[in-house]
């Protein structure tokens, strides 16, 4: 009946470090293997992914090229019709026809936008299906005007190559003292999808944190571990374990997104741009979720029930919020508000604010230099607070314990 | 004092004004099963909860073969927490890993031996499913298993016997027995005190914090107040309670249970028993822990 142990069995003394890891691998691996958190990610990265698609399908109705017909032998025109085209931001291509009626075919089968027949009064003879596209229209008038001046210019005896050439050259030259960022909408739309990336993955992990603090305590696992570990160890472990846990969504969410918006065309951004993007929102999802996951992790150990877990969380929740919900009503209309540009520097507001800021562009480097700065200060100081107030209330466990009980001594 | 002892010295602690445990002192020598018993609220959890390091104590120390006992000691106990615990939705095999890994063992020793603690509580067979999916006894067979895993040094379990059911118990009592003669000093608290006296070498009897009796079960007995028991079946109601220095602390149909004053004669009683006819019972008997527990803590309280 006794089943008696081998003596090699023995324990051998756990370093912090090891205890850590091994906290760490049990929040990871149980998480990674609950089917809960693969549907979550796979439903975000789905999101991502139909996104990005329809920002594609959007942008294709935009600046496309528009075919008109030329009468064949009309070479001069041929050239014409599409440097215009390129003046005016209109993808125009020219074909020719071989005739009136074969190129009045083609417009009533849809093949062509328009046909272009010049009529001898120097005016431009446009034939369209139903009606003349509103870019084309502009394009044409150019092409008009260009032609009745040209013709003008050769009764006057002049070239029209030469005056042409002439009136290109003539511009401004434009001194700016003060030059304001300009912001590229790619850039935006880049910054607000950042934003709500950041927010949802500070909101989830953080969640996840005070619940798995809750659920050591209403579990009553707690006083086992704390008999083996110490509290700042399993604390440590436990916003570790549960930090890389989001550092892969957040990684795998940038890297599909940024990934497969670039490989589609809908991110007209360089790859360094596209990629930078990534690195400060794994940067900031990285300081935003340590300083956070500390103070989640101080508000769970409050409470010894999972219903309670709301309300401590919501004073640390407020900060995530509030950071998230101005920058992504304000920012998108107006990056260089000076508000946001202030509170995104404070360490409390800068994990969500930042990363936005950094994705529009135009933030000056020592501002996001003394951001990062700030929020890696204060990271110590929070974490040492968190973890009077985890070790003075985690084993507690029954009513909630007060916020001063908690940091006494 | 053996050199493998658990030595409580002189632990205090208080909640804000209610004294918790006061200058509480005993030890558990290597070998021996402990049994820790008392009235809720007493001070048994607060002193094993001291001793696991869990609750800090406000005076007092408690020492492992004459070291002052720190973390790493505390990694060599086995501990049973009276708010059970452990993580409802982790499986239990991967569990009982954790929890050895925890306490010092590598991966292949700590996997081997949580199916060997498995094994012999019977819980094998549910080594891949979630422990909120097994029955209450089966999850307390797993908490011992817990508590079993890493060859603890010290056993320390606070009501181990609560909600086993028969089989259970005597597993848990084999299993505590067993590793008392494997030469680990076993503490345990029990309300179940039939299996107390029956398990335990030595009982601590605590009182508002404090151990007010300690002992072998026997010593104890024998230290105490015997009763005298005596069947009268022609006896009429009351005929004891007159007797001078006597009296009954229980009767049941015509047996009535005495206690006698210092300086009284049991002789005396016996010859007034026969006077009210035949005498079917006379004799002495020395309480049982029930009796011996009830008496303690009642006589305390009238201090």
């Amino acid at each position: 009946m006794s089943a008696p142990l081998s003596p090699g069995s023995a324990p051998a003394a756990l370093s912090s470090l090891s205890a850590i890891r091994l906290v760490a691998g049990r929040e990871l691996t149980t998480r990674l293997h609950s089917k809960a958190f693969r549907v979550m990610t796979l439903v975000v990265l789905l999101m991502i992914v139909a996104m990005v698609v329809i920002f594609k399908l959007l942008a294709g109705s935009g600046p496309s090229t528009v075919t008109v017909g030329v009468l064949q032998g009309d070479a001069q025109q041929l050239a014409q019709v599409e440097a215009t085209g390129t003046a005016v931001g209109q993808h125009l291509s020219a074909e020719t026809v071989p005739n009136e009626a074969a190129g009045q075919k083609r417009v009533a089968d849809g093949e062509l936008a328009a046909l272009l027949v010049p009529s001898a009064s120097g005016a431009l003879h446009v034939v369209v299906e139903s009606k003349l596209d509103a870019g084309l229209q502009g394009a044409l008038t150019v092409l008009a005007r260009n032609m009745a001046l040209d013709h003008q210019i050769r009764m006057l005896g002049g070239d029209p190559a030469t005056v042409n050439a002439a009136v290109s050259n003539a511009g401004l030259d434009l001194q700016v003292l003060s030059p304001p960022h300009h912001y590229d909408v790619a850039q935006i739309v880049l910054g607000s999808v950042a934003g709500i990336l950041i927010y949802l993955s500070l909101m989830t992990g953080g969640q996840l944190v005070a619940q798995g603090v809750v659920e050591e305590k209403s579990s009553r696992v707690v006083e086992l571990l704390l008999a083996t570990i110490r509290p700042w160890e399993l604390m440590s472990g436990k916003v570790l374990g549960i930090g890389l846990l989001g550092l892969i969504q957040v990684a795998a969410y940038g890297i599909v997104g940024v990934g497969l918006a670039s490989a589609l065309g809908v991110l007209t951004l360089s790859i360094s741009a596209a990629a930078s993007t990534v690195v400060w929102l794994v940067v900031w999802y990285l300081i935003g979720f340590v300083m956070y996951a500390f103070a989640f992790a101080a508000a769970g150990a409050l409470v010894s029930r999972q219903e309670d877990a709301a309300g401590v969380i919501m004073p640390v929740l407020i900060f995530v919020i509030a950071g998230y919900v101005l920058g992504i009503s304000i920012l998108p209309g107006d990056p260089s508000n000076s508000l946001v540009s202030v509170l995104s520097v404070i360490p409390l507001f800068a994990p969500t604010l930042m990363p936005m800021r950094l994705a529009m562009g135009g933030v000056p480097a020592w501002e996001a230099a003394l951001a990062l700065v700030l929020a890696l200060a204060m990271i110590p100081a929070l974490a040492a607070l968190a973890g009077r107030i985890y070790r003075n209330a985690v084993i507690h466990i029954g009513a909630r314990v007060s916020l001063r009980k908690a940091l006494a001594r | 004092m053996a050199e493998t002892s658990l030595q409580i010295d002189h632990l205090s602690k208080r909640y804000g004004s209610v004294v918790a445990l006061d200058d509480m002192t005993f030890d558990v020598r290597a070998g021996e099963v402990f049994g820790f018993v008392g009235s809720n609220g007493a001070g048994k959890t607060t002193t094993m909860r001291i001793i696991l390091g869990v609750l800090s104590a406000d005076a007092g120390e408690v020492r492992w073969a004459g070291q002052r006992i720190d973390l790493a000691s505390r990694r060599h106990i086995g501990y049973m927490p009276e708010e059970r615990g452990l993580y409802p939705k982790m499986k239990v095999g991967e569990q009982l890993i954790y929890l050895a890994r925890l306490h010092g063992m590598a991966a292949g020793a700590a996997r081997s031996a949580a199916e060997q603690w498995a094994e012999r509580l019977g819980v094998h067979g549910r080594w891949g499913d979630e422990l909120q999916k097994l029955s209450l006894g089966n999850q307390q067979r797993v908490q011992l298993a817990a508590a079993l895993v890493h060859s603890p040094e010290i056993l320390v379990l606070d009501e181990p016997f609560s909600g086993l059911d028969p089989v259970a118990v005597d597993v848990m009592s084999q299993v505590l027995a067993e590793r008392a003669a494997a030469g680990v000093p076993v503490i345990f608290s029990s309300h179940q005190l039939d299996l107390v006296q029956r398990l335990c070498h030595r009982v601590g009897i605590v009182k508002a914090g404090r151990m007010v009796a300690l002992g072998g079960v026997d010593e104890l007995r024998a230290g105490a107040e015997g009763r005298l028991v005596v069947t009268a079946p022609q006896g009429p109601p009351g005929w004891a309670a007159a007797i001078p220095g006597v009296t009954v602390t229980a009767q049941q149909n015509t047996t009535v249970t005495l206690q006698l004053a210092p300086g009284t004669d049991d002789q005396a009683v016996l010859a007034a028993a026969l006077a009210t006819g035949p005498v079917a019972e006379f004799s002495w008997r020395r309480p049982d822990l029930t009796e011996l527990f009830r008496h303690v803590v009642t006589e305390e309280v009238a201090a």
